[in-house]
């Protein structure tokens, strides 16, 4: 019965979804953040999504196309400067480096990755219900 | 005489299969929205009913011994097709979400059709088997 791959698809792209939520909420958490255990200061990471196929014994099928998270990358541009000469971080010519996260790019991102769960949990919860129905099938 | 009692039900059964094979495809485009470069895909599922079933709905296609009948999912894939843009994103990707979400909304009422049909069929076909003096 090809509806149970419904499941491995959509539970790849919930799982894909949950990890993008993840990377968003730390980058919101550091936005703020003047250096890491590193001494430099934080850069936003971005996941890539990659489509990946799936089928039934080994056999792989176009037609189940699955999600999956091949690289997490990090942001190279440079991050805010904020002229402040009395914090303990400030360089020589009194400007702290903050991370290079932008907090609306971030929201938006995270709305985004939230819709997506939610119409995959959809997808599986119906595809439940029509197994479910097939299974009584003639009763 | 019995393939009589199961010709009917043979078109349902093809129908059910597709309908399922077309919810897969819908569950992919769905989870891909968020992936760049990945392209909608969907099946003429007339065309591919029609191939299933013969030109006559209720006649199985094969009309000799030594033909190969087709499989469900190798129709599903002969008539699978990309899905046409409504509208280009930057990323490439090509799942336009509105109608992926209606045609899935629809796919699942079809495919509820279509068990609720194999099951009244069933249920003509065990109803015309009880016997008249049987207690109801």
């Amino acid at each position: 019965m090809s509806m149970f791959q419904i499941f491995n698809i959509s539970g790849s792209a919930v799982s894909a979804q949950s990890q993008r939520l993840n990377v968003v909420a730390s980058n919101l958490a550091n936005v703020d953040t003047v250096a890491g255990p590193d001494g430099a200061a934080y850069k936003a990471r971005q996941v890539m999504f990659q489509t990946h196929l799936m089928g039934a014994n080994g056999q792989l099928d176009e037609a189940s196309a699955g999600v999956k998270v091949t690289q997490i990358t990090e942001d190279q541009t440079p991050g805010r400067r904020v002229f402040d000469p009395k914090h303990p971080k400030a360089d020589g010519t009194g400007y702290v480096t903050y991370s290079n996260v932008n907090s609306v790019e971030e929201m938006v991102n995270m709305i985004s990755a939230s819709r997506s769960y939610q119409n995959n949990v959809e997808v599986m919860n119906t595809a439940k219900n029509l197994l479910q129905k097939t299974l009584q099938m003639g009763q | 005489m019995l393939d009589r009692l199961t010709t009917g039900l043979e078109f349902q059964t093809q129908a059910l299969a597709l309908r399922a094979e077309r919810q897969r495809l819908l569950a992919s485009n769905i989870a891909n929205a968020d992936t760049p470069g990945y392209q909608a895909k969907d099946m003429d599922f007339a065309r591919a009913l029609r191939e299933a079933v013969g030109q006559a709905p209720g006649q199985a296609s094969v009309t000799h011994a030594a033909h190969l009948s087709q499989s469900p999912n190798g129709l599903a894939t002969s008539t699978r097709q990309f899905a046409i843009q409504a509208q280009t994103n930057l990323d490439t990707n090509g799942v336009d979400m509105d109608r992926e979400r209606a045609a899935f909304a629809d796919n699942t009422l079809r495919y509820e059709a279509t068990l609720r049909f194999i099951n009244g069929s069933v249920r003509t076909t065990l109803d015309a088997m009880r016997s008249h003096n049987a207690a109801v």
